[in-house]
């Protein structure tokens, strides 16, 4: 069974349709990319994952999203457990305005661990996943704000790893780094897959070849192309992929 | 062109801070003076305040006292009905309620304070009266109250601004990871305003602590040392403001009413000093 899967997937801004009935199924433990010119509602089908949409007034969804079999838009979703269980990380770093402890802490204290021990050891499991922990255990009580971009985006996904998720939305995580950054944060991708279903949404398209096992290629709200990421981008079946991706629009 | 608009701006800077130490020594002269005739101790702590006794009391304890009562009163009413206030108008009002909200607000501020004062006397103050069977209704209590109603659109319009720019990728980021509303406001939204959230409550306390008007018709003009929030009290700026009038220039009562200024001067500029420390630290 996949983990994620959509069916007849519409959400509607007002009037403005975003996405177009899309169908896809995600398998567990790979990185998906999805790629597409801007504005091909991308971000917003990544945001329908974990129900972020639901923030925006006006909006409105028709179809199913499965999680684990599971349609998250039914009457029993529970909001908390469904973003604990589908976290996200986002464009730019946003770290909160705590210390570096209160940061990676916030996930668990809000489901409700308070053993300081307990959170101890959540902290310091969740920073060397990051690999920051060696640069940072002694300034655990700096504010996160002070760290690099780079930095903060790998505490963000700390903060992700600490409440134990088990997809990985990311959202153009490494639009704000720099190429180095950039591919730190690509090697801690890798890494994260072994445990997490990971979807990125990307401009980068040799990030989504060199990180991705799946794509899916995005145009106007529809999901036009989805398939391994070596076929889609050695061998695609459109013609609108093609063309996207060896750069004659987007 | 360049080179007089930046001395211009330059110059304004400068006067600012130039009349704040003209203020303060004009202040001081006048207030200072008084310590020729009374000793700093007899004035700081004596618990009598009265000019026309013979020889005459200016002991500012009571008045200190009060206004301190006073000012509590309001800061204790006023800052959690404040900051519910914000926290509904910047986080939960749906957009329509909001914008109605923040006008209504803003219009409390343009109440004179007069107008407050009146209402106070003929609303507020019988039903002091009656709710604790007091002699009369003109009492701290109704002083704080009707200061607190003065200091809320303070607090509510610059907290409401400092909780709406808290970047909405907080909120965002501290939804995702399953918070909800409730957490995310008081463990993410609060603590990155705090800034914001402290001036806004210093510069309400700012604005009671200076009112004059409003405790002078509410207050009772008692100059003694209250025991209760519900006793008569008179602070200090009612205290210069009902005086000044009948001194003459040049007495020790005269004299006395400048250090009363002087005093409230050190201690608004305490405040703000405090406010800014606080501001700080957050930032660091």
């Amino acid at each position: 069974m996949s983990k994620i899967e959509t069916r007849g997937l519409s959400l509607f801004y007002g009037n403005f349709q975003a996405l177009i009935d899309v169908n896809v199924q995600i398998k567990e433990k790979m990185i998906t990319a999805l790629i597409g010119p801007s504005g091909c509602g991308k971000s917003t089908f990544l945001r329908t994952l974990n129900r972020m949409n639901d923030l925006i007034d006006g909006i409105r969804i028709t179809g199913e999203v499965l999680i684990d079999g599971e349609n998250i838009y039914g009457n029993r979703t529970d909001l908390v457990l469904l973003r604990k269980k589908v976290g996200m990380v986002f464009q730019r770093p946003n770290s909160f305005p705590l210390s570096v402890f209160d940061n990676v802490a916030y996930g668990p204290r809000i489901h409700g661990s308070k053993n300081k021990a307990e959170l101890e050891d959540i902290v310091e499991e969740s920073l060397r996943h990051v690999e920051l922990w060696d640069i940072l255990k002694d300034k655990l009580d700096h504010s996160a704000l002070n760290l690099s971009l780079e930095q903060q985006q790998r505490l963000c996904i700390a903060r992700l790893v600490a409440v134990t998720p088990e997809v990985v939305l990311m959202d153009e995580p490494c639009s704000a780094l720099d190429p180095v950054a950039t591919s730190k944060v690509e090697e801690l991708m890798a890494e994260l897959k072994k445990q997490y279903t990971i979807l990125i949404v990307t401009h980068n398209m040799q990030q989504a070849a060199r990180v991705s096992d799946r794509t899916g290629f995005m145009l106007l709200g529809k999901l036009l192309e989805y398939g391994e990421t070596r076929q889609v981008f050695t061998n695609p079946k459109e013609k609108k992929t093609e063309e996207y991706i060896t750069g004659r629009y987007g | 062109m360049e080179f007089f608009i930046e001395k211009a701006i330059l110059l304004n800077g400068f006067a600012c801070i130039l009349f704040v130490i003209l203020i303060f020594f004009f202040l001081a002269k006048d207030g200072l003076a008084l310590f020729k005739f009374v000793t700093i101790q007899d004035f700081l702590f004596g618990t009598l305040w009265n000019p026309l006794a013979e020889p005459p009391q200016f002991g500012i304890l009571p008045l200190f006292l009060g206004s301190l009562i006073v000012t509590l009163g309001a800061t204790i009413i006023s800052v959690p009905l404040g900051m519910a206030c914000a926290i509904f108008i910047g986080e939960i009002a749906p957009r329509w309620m909001r914008e109605t909200l923040k006008a209504g607000v803003e219009l409390l501020a343009a109440i004179p304070s007069i107008v407050i004062g009146f209402i106070g006397m003929t609303m507020l103050g019988p039903v002091v009266k009656n709710l604790f069977h007091l002699p009369t209704g003109l009492t701290a209590l109704t002083g704080a109250l009707a200061l607190a109603f003065m200091a809320i659109p303070t607090i509510v319009s610059i907290m409401e601004d400092a909780i709406s720019s808290v970047p909405r990728i907080y909120k965002e980021g501290s939804l995702a990871l399953g918070a909800t509303h409730w957490q995310t406001i008081y463990r993410v939204i609060i603590p990155a305003a705090s800034s914001g959230i402290v001036a806004a409550v210093m510069l309400g306390i700012g604005r009671v602590i200076g009112e004059t008007m409003a405790v002078m018709m509410l207050t009772g003009n008692a100059s003694v040392i209250p025991k209760t929030i519900l006793a008569p009290v008179r602070t200090m700026t009612a205290t210069i403001a009902a005086e000044m009038g009948e001194t003459v220039r040049g007495s020790e009562h005269y004299f006395a009413l400048f250090a009363l200024g002087l005093v409230l001067f050190v201690i608004t500029f305490f405040i703000n000093l405090v406010a800014d420390a606080a501001l700080h630290r957050k930032q660091k």
